[in-house]
């Protein structure tokens, strides 16, 4: 029975949410046409994983064990999804849109010659193929694509679909993999503080941008971000201006997040930005200027002065958390 | 060393644009260098000016282009190559790598480095698809890079959490980040001397390639643009600050429940 395959993504011996999100609508479209849900996971303690994927509704679950997963590089993931690919011959190979995933996609696409839809916000597999919205042009317009043949690979934005459970009994296949010799050498991974949560799957999110101004402002973001048990997120602005780091990036350039609460903290709402939010369910914007565009997208809009709002709704939060 | 970036010239996706019949016009028909390519092309300069070198540009579209070949000369490329296709309509990611890997295998570099993704359609693929043709380690996403020695190139790369720091032996691929450097503007003297610098026409046939093979490669389609649909607008709050800050938290526990 052909199947979709979905590779699963883990962070920190926990498998990532958008790649629950991808399984539970692979689910839902493999049983649409007949085909088996399969999974795939990489890791250094893969099979820790397999009761969460069975609860999904994963019938077949290949786990790829090694310690050589736990850090990223390209060159063992891309070996041993293509040694799975050629094992389970898929028809529909799915996964979530991550730095990680972004960085093999192209590799498994050229070595498999399968049609590459990547980065899209959904998705319908049909007969004849595949057929996916994808963004484009700055996040301004969605383009219907498709893609045809033997084997489609797709990858999916974060908060497209809801993840949801419905267990099956599964078989686990444990897949002997032997990495061959890479040319490729990971040195070292360089983390920054901003790295404690991990951004792109946290529940809630606080963002800054350009209007703050000072380390008085971070600390106003960093006591709000504790405060909720947040991920500190950022806009281009402060990233370059060296206040916020890299990581922290959110949008077109960064990263894409789909908490269920998003605070953009003097985010002016550039398209820029938004590509990278506008999945999040509750977005909180405040800001001093009642014309930015982020009002124009934000479930509640609070015009005024952050540096006067911050301290005061930080104190709020605290007690309601700690009643 | 030698770069050979690969560019592309991209629609201004900043310019005024309509859907009209599930066609996309743009208001002006302003093509650019794509943002992340001019990035790579930044680096590659920088590189060689510190560690000596060449950096040529190649780049697959119609005459038009040439104007964004010309626009990296004028950066300070030494060379361009462009490889000549003048209906460039429908090609997709594989497409494209399928022209340049064929490309490279007749004209040899160190590095080849290119944007990340391109601004228009956000794909991201080119690079990676690229390399494994070719079979060359690459890395995805650089937000930085050095040259260590006579034959690594290190390159720092934004990860999912962290920076990875990848050590790839030459000859290697790379995609590059807007968020590595501010490329530079062309001075008037570079834009002057760029127009005496060569630029080589490839054919596809020069390639061993032709249209109908390029397009069998082709693996994707475009059916169709819609809107982006927008968010509604939800509620926008205004007084002082404590009536803010009492209607929001309010709103979040008992309209919206999620604190």
């Amino acid at each position: 029975m052909s199947s979709i395959l979905v590779y699963i993504s883990t962070t920190g011996g926990k498998i990532k949410r958008s790649s629950l999100e991808v399984l539970s609508h692979s689910r839902a479209q493999a049983a649409k046409n007949g085909l088996e849900l399969a999974a795939v996971v990489l890791d250094s303690n893969a099979t820790s994983f397999t009761e969460t994927l069975q609860k999904y509704g994963a019938k077949t679950i290949y786990t790829v064990s090694n310690p050589i997963f736990k850090s990223h590089l390209n060159a063992p993931v891309t070996q041993a999804l293509l040694q799975i690919i050629d094992k389970a011959k898929p028809r529909v190979f799915a996964c979530a849109s991550t730095e990680g995933t972004k960085d093999v996609l192209g590799a498994l696409a050229a070595k498999t010659g399968g049609a590459t839809l990547p980065d899209v916000a959904n998705f319908e597999v049909s007969a004849d193929g595949v057929s996916a919205l994808r963004p484009v042009m700055a996040a301004k317009i969605l383009s219907q694509n498709n893609a045809s043949g033997e084997l489609i690979l797709i990858s999916v934005r974060s908060g497209s679909y809801d993840a949801s459970e419905s267990p099956v009994v599964s078989q686990t296949v444990d897949v002997e993999f032997s990495p061959a010799d890479f040319p490729a050498v990971l040195r070292e991974v360089i983390s920054s503080a901003g790295d404690k949560v991990d951004l792109s799957e946290a529940t809630v999110v606080v963002a800054a941008g350009r209007g703050i101004k000072d380390d008085e402002g971070k600390k106003l973001v960093e006591d709000l971000a504790n405060a909720l048990g947040a991920a500190i997120g950022a806009s281009r602005a402060v990233v370059e201006n060296g206040m916020f780091p890299a990581t922290a990036q959110i949008g077109q350039t960064g990263k894409v997040v789909s908490p269920e609460l998003y605070f953009a903290v003097g985010i002016s709402g550039a398209v820029q930005h938004t590509a990278g939010m506008s999945n999040s369910k509750v977005i909180v914007a405040i800001n001093k200027d009642g014309d930015a565009p982020i009002f124009q997208m934000s479930s509640y809009g609070l015009v005024g002065d952050l540096y006067k709002i911050l301290p005061l709704l930080t104190e709020e939060i605290r007690k309601v958390k700690s009643a | 060393m030698k770069f050979t970036v690969c560019i592309k010239q991209v629609p201004d996706v900043y310019a005024p644009l309509q859907i009209k019949n599930g066609e996309l016009s743009l208001d002006t028909d302003r093509m650019v260098l794509n943002a992340y390519d001019a990035s790579a092309v930044e680096e590659a300069l920088v590189l060689t000016e510190q560690h000596g070198g060449d950096v040529e540009v190649v780049l697959v579209g119609p005459d038009k282009a040439k104007e964004t070949i010309r626009k990296a000369l004028a950066m300070g490329a030494a060379k361009g190559h462009h490889i000549h296709v003048e209906d460039n309509h429908g090609l997709d990611s594989a497409a494209y790598a399928a022209i340049l890997s064929a490309f490279f295998k007749m004209n040899a570099t160190d590095i080849i480095a290119t944007g990340k993704q391109s601004q228009d359609t956000d794909s991201g693929l080119a690079g990676a698809m690229i390399a494994a043709h070719l079979q060359v380690p690459y890395a995805a996403n650089a937000v930085g890079l050095h040259i260590d020695g006579t034959d690594t190139l290190v390159v720092k790369r934004q990860g999912d959490t962290g920076q990875e720091m990848i050590a790839l032996p030459v000859p290697c691929l790379v995609t590059c980040s807007n968020d590595m450097n501010n490329p530079r503007i062309p001075s008037l003297k570079g834009i002057m001397a760029s127009k005496k610098k060569p630029v080589d026409v490839h054919t596809l046939e020069d390639l061993g390639l032709n249209l109908a093979t390029v397009r069998g490669a082709v693996k994707t389609s475009t059916i169709s643009y819609q809107e982006m649909p927008s968010r509604e607008a939800g509620r926008k709050l205004e007084g002082d600050t404590e009536e803010l800050v009492a209607s929001l938290m309010n709103l979040l526990q008992n309209e919206a429940k999620v604190l």
